[in-house]
């Protein structure tokens, strides 16, 4: 019983450690990767004992010093309590959807069994969108309680925003799940674990040789519902090119106008931490997971027929490292994304939404349910 | 007493707690917020009684969506608060509270509670089992329903788009 909730308690520290500290890593990944794409040096002011550290010195221990140290200012007219359970509810809302999110396979150790995932619920992939559903209020409730113009139209604008992105969001998942019959991620990223030979009805088997290698990961099997659920993904994040609620061209710094100190810097934080969250979504649906190609519980089986046994830690750490990796990739595809494309206007964000990824996330269903219903 | 009877009345009487302070909250953004915890308490609840399905709904649809629109309204309008008739409705809604107190009461002096307070079995709650009972035995209220959503929303779009 004890042991039981230790591995639990565990489980959840490893994950908010791991997602934390890669949030502050990639705010410096952002400083010094922006710098590299726009030909500056980046971040290297501050240093200890003359050791600048790659700026890490800067973004990793200057900056949040800074910010802990600042007044923190809250608007006379604005509301003291509100203005403060915002942020935490915005960086709360980022850290807890990552729970349901498989690291990886199963840990046996002597005769217990560690699913690698902190929460195991039958519902699993609805509990992201319930979670990231009440992240609009994080930005609704600090946008009203600063009682600022540009704050509250900041507000209104993201809450519109995450609110239309959502509904794409939630459909174009849908194809993935109905292929894999279940809405539990660790299911789905098992699911991912066969090659694609194994799915192939009898009527298009002579395609074998072509595409048969290849393992059944979701973007395989759904190219579009990828692009649109990164889309919608990126534009949760509120980061350029959907910056809109921020719109610092117009609304200054919009929902977080009146932050500053310690509580802005958890807006900062939680931004990160939802660009990690998209990115581990966005892995565990579409690229496998913790799967590495051809990577069985008990080594690698080429589909050449060549089979290397491997120890169970070593499969484990495999695992664990090929996810770790595959999430940080896509967390630079976001930084590269956000410092290459131009920001939209808002009414483009809009139709984006709803005239363009909403349709087709329709349409990949439909399509998807009648492939299914024909290859059954 | 055994663990789940005290996460109920902890979950009970916080339910309580967030419900009065929707009645009794002078900021209507406040009472909104209130409603929010409120309905995500009764979805914690949904959870203990082995349906997560509908718990995660109640969040997903209430607490995630009509809620954000309610603050919405609330936010641009800005209503100021207005305590017109304030007697008439002290009035009434002390009469409801008793004559609903009044039920129940005659209703838990029969000795017999109305709804037997044994927890549903762990899969009668899961998305497999709410999903088979939807396409077969409920197939056609759902079907209905989803039709009564659709003239809604074509309603609304025929709204927005009038002239004025």
């Amino acid at each position: 019983m004890i042991i039981d909730v230790g591995i639990v308690a565990a489980k959840a520290f490893l994950v908010l450690f791991m997602v934390l500290n890669l949030a502050g890593i990639l705010g410096w990944i952002e400083r010094k990767g922006s710098a590299l794409i726009q030909d500056r040096i980046g971040a290297n002011r501050a240093s200890i004992f003359g050791l600048a550290g790659m700026g890490l010195v800067n973004t990793l221990i200057a900056d949040p010093l800074k910010f802990l140290t600042k007044e923190d200012f809250v608007p006379p007219q604005g509301d003291k309590f509100l203005h403060t359970l915002a942020p935490c509810m915005a960086l709360f809302i980022a850290l807890v959807t990552f729970a349901v999110i498989p690291f990886g396979d199963v840990l046996v150790l002597g005769d217990r069994v560690i699913n690698l995932q902190v929460a195991n619920l039958n519902v699993g992939i609805l509990y992201i969108f319930a979670i990231a559903s009440l992240g609009v209020y994080g930005i609704v409730i600090g946008a009203w309680a600063s009682n600022n113009k540009f704050s509250l139209l900041g507000g209104v604008r993201g809450s519109a925003q995450m609110f239309s992105y959502e509904i794409a969001m939630g459909l174009s998942v849908m194809g993935v799940l109905m292929i894999f019959g279940t809405l539990e991620l660790q299911e789905i990223v098992r699911g991912q674990g066969t090659l694609i030979r194994d799915l192939l009805p009898d009527s298009v088997r002579f395609l074998t040789p072509a595409i048969g290698w290849l393992p059944a990961w979701g973007v395989f099997l759904q190219p579009l519902a990828f692009l649109l659920f990164f889309t919608a993904a990126v534009a949760e994040t509120k980061r350029i090119p959907f910056d809109l609620p921020e719109g610092e061209s117009e609304l200054v710094a919009g929902y977080h106008v009146e932050y500053s100190g310690g509580k802005f810097l958890m807006f900062f934080a939680g931004e990160f931490a939802e660009v990690v969250t998209a990115a581990g979504l966005t892995v565990t649906l579409f690229f496998g997971g913790w799967q590495v190609p051809y990577l069985m519980r008990d080594g690698f089986h080429f589909p050449w027929g060549e089979v290397v046994l491997l120890p169970h830690l070593a499969v484990v750490l495999l695992q664990v490292g090929a996810f770790t990796v595959k999430v940080v990739f896509f967390c630079w595809l976001q930084i590269l994304l956000r410092w290459s494309v131009p920001r939209f206007r808002y009414d483009q964000v809009m139709r984006l939404g709803w005239k363009m990824l909403l349709p087709l996330a329709l349409l990949n269903m439909v399509v998807t349910a009648i492939v299914i219903i024909a290859v059954q | 007493m055994d663990a789940s009877l005290i996460v109920f009345y902890v979950l009970a009487a916080l339910l309580v707690l967030t419900s009065l302070m929707v009645v009794f909250l002078r900021n209507v953004v406040h009472c909104a917020l209130a409603l929010v915890a409120a309905l995500f308490l009764i979805a914690v609840l949904f959870l203990t009684l082995n349906a997560p399905m509908v718990g995660i709904l109640q969040i997903l649809v209430y607490a995630g969506a009509i809620m954000v629109l309610f603050l919405f309204v609330i936010m641009f309008l800005n209503p100021v608060a207005q305590e017109p008739r304030r007697v008439l409705w002290w009035g009434l809604g002390s009469l409801a509270a008793v004559f609903l107190a009044g039920s129940l009461a005659v209703f838990m002096s029969n000795g017999e509670s109305l709804v037997d307070p044994v927890a549903a079995n762990e899969a009668f709650g899961s998305p497999e089992m709410l999903a088979k009972s939807l396409f077969t035995d409920f197939v056609l209220p759902f079907e209905i329903a989803s039709v009564l959503l659709l003239v809604a929303i074509v309603g609304a779009v025929v709204l927005a788009k009038r002239e004025s």
